[in-house]
């Protein structure tokens, strides 16, 4: 844990600190309908002609049901779209590398990791995906799923400051507005800064290079049944091109995480320098944290604001730490062959990065549900995969995928607020409005059911042979594996202990659906419960009222989010990480 | 709801999707792509580079080097060779994997028989394990220390005007706190082998790509 480290983290800090407010600001124009903004003269007629074509009436305000139901229809119609584009690529243009269709169950898996904001990817993208496929099938989900999160995080926004009303807004209006006002412009500039690193845009089939050096490979054939080992003469080296910088911005700005290649953001053309890297990583958190800025001002309590911010960056300091002090001590097995332990555990990081900026994109990623990575979980020490592991037990709350993490963290402060009412024997009120069994209920459930779905399947896969069949590593690690990608997939998180290999039918269809009860089972109770707050009458915040800001109200949302996650999730990580982590440093085991 | 105001969802849906697609999905990248191209076209292109108008490599993306006379790039997990930049990857080997483990043990062996290492020195992380990418085009500066003395006498070369070349191919951190110092190898191979051939009087290798072809510095 070299200064460097701390420095570079200290910057980090600052920054994000300094564009929260101005982030948070813009928000509130965006997403109220009548809002101003400098790009009006450009955008405007767009977003004129979107409400033109939908009908001026179904830009009224909406109900909860009626916000819920045009959110699942258009998503629905989005991953219809995106299966089909996929199952026809063959015939489709820009496919310079004439890759054929998508299978039917990884193509059910794709769209509905991108439906719904989780980017798993159980293909690697140079060697699947057709330019049009990544650029319209995929990312044109990377902005709606972003939009919809935000729009749905607006939605409770207004249900928490409104009162005596069921109206939440309206989700056309708010996706358009979210769309055109806040990621496009956001993504021009940042796509363009990523080609001045060395990110690549071009439609170019894959490039040729002949080899300095050409050297030569010995590959098993098999002849007649015999398996011989055979010399192979390498002196090319094929180069996989394509619109990576556009798609690379919005896949972070969205934290969306689905990377236009196989190793995402590790990838030079992704994510080519130190610099490249420390914007990629801003760019991940900054609209969950301008979101908390967002909702103080709109509830009229900054400070509200203000204290979950400072929960979040609490727990995301904690993740940093942890992760980074875990990876810097190096393989204690590979530190016995006589390797040095001064620049960390290397293995599956890359040296531009080194540990430091791999252990804080690391947090940042799960933290939020971003996913994106630039280094590979799998390759992580026990602890230091625990990390991501445990940031998204915690729901992918801090800070948080755009929009998800607000509203995901708000189901936790009805919970904290609760739970406090419990201690002290008052009824739990939030911001002058009284929660009341259904506000908890919904509150519960939207926690309950993905979790349960998560350990469930993740139990189904450790007794079939399917499930068995797909890990990468063995011993507590191939434990982990199965467990971080239920995990990864119920938070919408796409982040992946790489090594197990998802792309079969029953893991297909398995995370598939675990996305999708993952993202709209949360989504909808979140709805309802915007909608039962809206109604509501504030009453006067008295003596007697429990404080959301201040030093007590951070401690209690940092103590229920870690509950929570450890109760549910310990068994279960005990058996992977913990387990795996007694044995590295008491043991000589290998598996 | 209804059948008709369903129905009026899914046609809200499609003309949204269509709308917005084609300024996310169509205008977005085609703009950025002309920037690109007009601003950065060597980077916006893939960094490659050529020698005698041939294109040998990107100086973004890893190639492996297994002469003498070369410095070696960091293990590769990419593709089913290794140094693949058409299937990039990483290893995705656990801690206490014991591929990993045997792995390792063979690279640390011939790292130290191929640099001729002293026993009580230890071998860099980054030589014996694999990267995220698969394509890392860079070793730590101790990397190239190490290797130094073999790529001299392989080239004939005195060992201090080598080290003279690793430090004109280091690369600091940038902006003077950002990320970690590192060695280029191919760009570093490239010039050794240009250094060698003025020496004998052949042409030169230059980065494909007009005036924005330069390479940042350090």
């Amino acid at each position: 844990m070299h200064a460097m480290g701390w420095i570079q983290l200290a910057v980090f800090t600052v920054v994000l600190l300094a564009v929260t407010k101005p982030l948070g600001l813009y928000l509130v124009r965006v997403l109220d309908p009548e809002g101003r903004t400098y790009l009006e003269p450009v955008l405007k007629p767009v977003e004129r002609l979107v409400y033109t074509c939908i009908g001026a009436e179904r830009t009224r305000e909406q109900d909860w049901k009626g916000y819920a139901a045009s959110v699942i229809v258009f998503s629905l119609i989005g991953a219809l779209f995106t299966y089909a584009l996929l199952r026809l690529q063959q015939f489709l243009p820009l496919n310079p590398q004439h890759f054929g269709a998508v299978s039917p169950d990884l193509s059910f898996n794709t769209a509905s990791s991108f439906t719904t904001n989780t980017n798993w990817q159980n293909y690697g993208g140079e060697t699947t995906m057709s330019y049009l496929s990544q650029m319209v099938a995929l990312a044109s989900h990377n902005f709606f799923s972003a939009a919809i999160g935000i729009s749905v995080a607006a939605a409770l926004v207004r249900g928490i400051a409104r009162q005596k009303t069921k109206l939440l807004g309206n989700f056309w209006v708010d996706l358009t507005r979210v769309c055109l006002y806040l990621l496009l412009p956001i993504c021009l500039v940042y796509a363009v800064f990523l080609v001045s690193q060395g990110a690549i845009q071009n439609f170019k089939p894959y490039a040729t290079a002949h080899v300095v050096d050409p050297y030569s490979v010995q590959i098993p054939e098999k002849t007649a049944g015999k398996t011989a080992m055979v010399k192979k003469e390498i002196a090319t080296q094929s180069i996989a091109m394509g619109p990576v910088a556009s798609q690379e911005a919005i896949k972070d700005l969205g934290t969306n995480g689905g990377g236009f290649m196989n190793a995402n953001s590790a990838h030079p053309y992704e994510n080519p320098t130190p610099l490249s890297n420390f914007i990629e990583m801003l760019s991940i958190v900054a609209i969950g944290s301008g979101l908390t800025y967002y909702l103080g001002r709109m509830v009229g309590n900054q400070k509200h604001g203000w204290s979950l911010w400072s929960a979040m960056f609490i727990l995301f300091l904690a993740g940093v730490m942890i992760c980074w002090w875990s990876e810097s001590r190096g393989n204690p097995r590979l530190t016995a062959l006589g390797v040095s332990s001064h620049q960390g555990n290397m293995e599956g990081k890359e040296a531009r990065f080194g540990v430091f900026n791999s252990a804080l994109f690391a947090t940042v990623t799960t933290d939020t549900s971003c996913g994106a990575v630039n280094s590979m979980f799998d390759s992580y020490l026990p602890i230091g995969g625990l990390v991501p592991l445990f940031n998204m037990h915690m729901g992918c709350n801090v800070f948080g995928g755009v929009g998800s993490g607000l509203y995901g963290m708000l189901i936790f402060v009805v919970l904290a607020i609760f739970l406090a009412g419990l201690m002290i024997g008052r009824t739990p009120e939030y911001l002058g409005k009284k929660l009341e069994s259904y506000d908890v209920k919904v509150s519960v459930l939207a926690i309950l059911i993905p979790s349960a779905l998560a350990l469930g399947f993740t139990a189904l896969a450790c007794v079939t042979k399917w499930g068995l069949a797909g890990r990468g590593n063995f011993g507590p690690h191939g434990f982990s594996e199965i467990l971080y990608a239920f995990t990864s997939c119920i938070n919408n998180n796409g982040s992946a202990f790489a090594g197990l290999n998802g792309n079969t039918p029953p893991y297909n269809t398995t995370l598939g659906l675990t996305m999708l009860v993952g993202r709209y089972f949360v989504m909808v109770p979140v709805l309802a419960l915007a909608g039962n707050l809206a109604q509501k009458k504030a009453v006067p915040v008295s003596s007697g009222s429990m404080p959301v800001s201040g030093v007590t109200f951070t401690l209690l949302i940092i103590g229920t989010l870690v509950i929570i996650g450890a109760l549910t999730f310990f068994p279960a990580v005990s058996l992977g990480p913990i387990v795996e982590h007694f044995l590295m440093v008491n043991s000589t085991k290998l598996f | 709801m209804n059948i008709k105001s369903l129905i009026q969802e899914m046609r809200a849906s499609v003309a949204v999707i269509f709308i917005l697609g084609l300024v996310l999905c169509g205008a977005y990248p085609l703009v950025v792509w002309g920037i690109g191209q007009i601003a950065f076209h060597n980077r916006a292109n893939g960094s490659l580079i050529e020698v005698n108008g041939k294109v040998v490599g990107s100086s973004l993306l890893a190639q492996n080097f297994t002469g003498k006379q070369y410095f070696h790039p960091r293990p590769s997990a990419a593709g089913t060779y290794g140094y693949d930049a058409a299937d990039s990857g990483g290893s995705n080997l656990g801690p206490l994997s014991k591929e990993l483990y045997d792995e390792v043990k063979a690279r640390v062996k011939a790292y130290r028989a191929e640099n001729n290492l002293a026993p009580s020195v230890k071998v860099p992380a980054d030589a014996v394990t694999a990267s995220a990418s698969g394509l890392d085009p860079n070793i730590s500066v101790r990397n190239a220390e190490l290797q130094a003395p073999r790529v001299a006498q392989a080239r004939g070369m005195p060992v201090a005007e080598l080290r003279n070349y690793i430090s004109k191919f280091t690369t600091g951190r940038q902006l003077g706190f950002l990320g970690e110092p590192r060695v280029n190898v191919l760009r570093l191979n490239l010039a050794l082998d240009q250094s060698n051939k003025q020496k004998t009087g052949n042409s030169i290798g230059t980065e494909a790509g007009g005036p924005n072809g330069r390479r940042q510095g350090p």
